[in-house]
């Protein structure tokens, strides 16, 4: 069975504001993917616009608020709504971030960072085997964007998300933006974590653009912002990635400051460009 | 070791020590990078305030709002990942602010701000189609109950609450003379919208939602407002969708 139902083409993250454009015209853009929690709700606009699309696009469904790598047990209502949303949508894909965002009852609205170990990574694969028990389908797991490294962590994050795959069957969503950010955060090889990451378990890419800073030291401090295009070096990244995977379901996440139509779909033409590259590589 | 408690604590908290275990890519401590995660999280969340609650914003003004909202995320953070949920407690939160003593109609101003967001979010319904009602007998129509949408939500302010939300949303709006006002949230198609109610309408809503049937629907209104008009509120729950097909007679 395939890792994905997601065309091997470019996507973008799916704002209201471009809904009339995409039903004009939509190319290159091949797929559009949500975020969950914004379509919890029993009606209104949001669900009909929704339905509307997903008469005419695949849809992936991406949570930014389970939990995953919370200390704590899923919230189970979270997971009751994630479920009925998957049960009327049937969406092309789920998947969810390896953080964490709610700790003692309180939802924080960020994706925060954890430790790599034995201990994290036997809670992370539990939380993740309830989750796909709970939507009766396989999801797809995020690398995050790093700040900042634990003192407690043994193991690198490409093994942590190999093992958490060998252990639960759940396919991994490559963001090639945060492994830009983190390696630049945190002084890695970003090229060497593209070749330890565990290629045969991806099936989606992501794609966003990130804010600079500095660190306390005057290192630079990458924030992952989704409010620009993506950087000229993560492009460049992307083909190492394509050259590895082949080609993917690759999607443009542009979420603050949104752009018009006509700028994402641009952003969504570079690649496809990339992907047509890839594909004729392997072709060749 | 850096437990979640410890994290989640330091992240609310910006006067309290980075935790430890925290580091950069070479060992040394994680300092401002750890300002990171506190930014995203009070930023985000001030600003799914100022989202929701744009009126309010106004009416307070930005820096005052975003103090306010600060105090607000670290006393009530949000209770799931749904952020239209989020802002539930402002209005009960500004009540009880004793710096807000001399703004007591803000928290109404509140509340129809997150009425307006449930309804948008509510479930959809099949309004009652005017005609059929117009054919109906007299007394048949006394007799029949009816349903209200899920979108629609009745609201009983003791200050001029709607006058001076559209007075924030839009300054051309006449000012707000001070006196109560009913208020409803109906929503024809998609976007939800308030009406001003009359004297007498709010008792009239309240008993349709206890299902009770018109007949008697329309007496408690005349009781709360003798020269209340009937008409005119059905027709305006009509016009906006917002009563649904007549209930079958339940048996107790």
């Amino acid at each position: 069975m395939s890792i994905t139902k997601l065309p091997h083409g470019p996507g973008v993250g799916y704002k209201p504001q471009h809904y009339a454009a995409i039903l004009d015209d939509a190319a290159p853009v091949r797929w559009l993917e949500i975020h969950a929690e914004n379509y919890t709700g029993a009606g209104g606009r949001p669900i009909a616009q929704l339905r509307h699309l997903a008469e005419r696009f695949p849809i992936s469904v991406h949570g930014v608020g389970l939990s995953i790598g919370g200390e704590g047990p899923l919230d189970p209502d979270h997971l009751a709504r994630l479920k009925d949303l998957c049960d009327w949508l049937n969406p092309a894909s789920f998947s969810e971030h390896l953080a964490w965002s709610t700790h003692d009852g309180a939802f924080l609205n960020d994706l925060l960072p954890l430790p790599y170990n034995a201990a994290t990574l036997t809670r992370v694969a539990d939380h993740i085997d309830a989750l796909q028990d709970a939507i009766g389908r396989p999801m797809l797991l995020e690398n995050p964007s790093s700040y900042l490294a634990f003192t407690d962590s043994t193991m690198s994050e490409t093994e942590f998300l190999a093992e958490v795959s060998r252990r639960t069957g759940c396919g991994l969503l490559l963001d090639v933006n945060n492994v830009f950010v983190s390696a630049t955060n945190l002084g890695l090889d970003a090229r060497q974590y593209v070749a330890d990451f565990p290629m045969d378990r991806v099936g989606e890419l992501h794609l966003g653009g990130h804010d600079e800073d500095e660190d306390d030291h005057g290192a630079p401090l990458l924030i992952d912002s989704h409010g620009r295009e993506v950087a000229d070096p993560v492009w460049t990244l992307l083909d190492d990635v394509l050259a590895r995977l082949g080609p993917a379901p690759l999607l443009i996440e542009w979420d603050t400051d949104v752009p018009d139509w006509p700028t994402l779909a641009a952003e969504a033409r570079r690649g496809e460009t990339a992907l047509t590259r890839a594909a004729n590589r392997v072709a060749a | 070791m850096t437990g979640q408690t410890g994290f989640h604590a330091a992240l609310l908290d910006p006067s309290a020590p980075v935790p430890p275990g925290l580091t950069d890519g070479a060992g040394r401590a994680a300092g401002r990078r750890f300002a990171v995660y506190r930014n995203n999280v009070a930023v985000s969340l001030t600003e799914a305030l100022i989202e929701g609650f744009p009126a309010c914003h106004r009416l307070l003004g930005d820096d005052t709002f975003r103090g306010m909202a600060g105090a607000y995320l670290r006393e009530h953070p949000p209770a799931s990942p749904v952020m239209a949920q989020f802002g539930a407690d402002l209005p009960g939160f500004l009540d009880a602010a004793p710096q807000l003593a001399r703004m007591r109609w803000l928290a109404d101003v509140a509340r129809l701000e997150y009425g307006l967001r449930l309804s948008y979010h509510a479930a959809d319904a099949v309004p009652l189609d005017g005609t059929a009602l117009a054919a109906m007998a007299a007394e048949d129509l006394s007799a029949s109950t009816f349903g209200l949408a899920p979108a629609m939500r009745l609201l009983r302010s003791d200050w001029p609450a709607l006058s001076i939300w559209r007075k924030a949303m839009n300054p051309s709006a006449p000012q707000a003379a001070n006196r109560p006002e009913d208020i409803l949230i109906a929503r024809p198609d998609y976007d939800p919208e308030p009406h001003l109610l009359m004297p007498g309408d709010a008792a009239f809503v309240a008993a349709l939602s206890d299902g009770a049937p018109l007949g008697q629907v329309a007496e408690q209104a005349l009781t709360a407002q003798p020269d209340h008009d009937t008409t005119r509120i059905l027709g305006l729950l009509l016009q906006t969708g917002s009563l649904t097909p007549p209930q079958p007679e339940t048996m107790p």
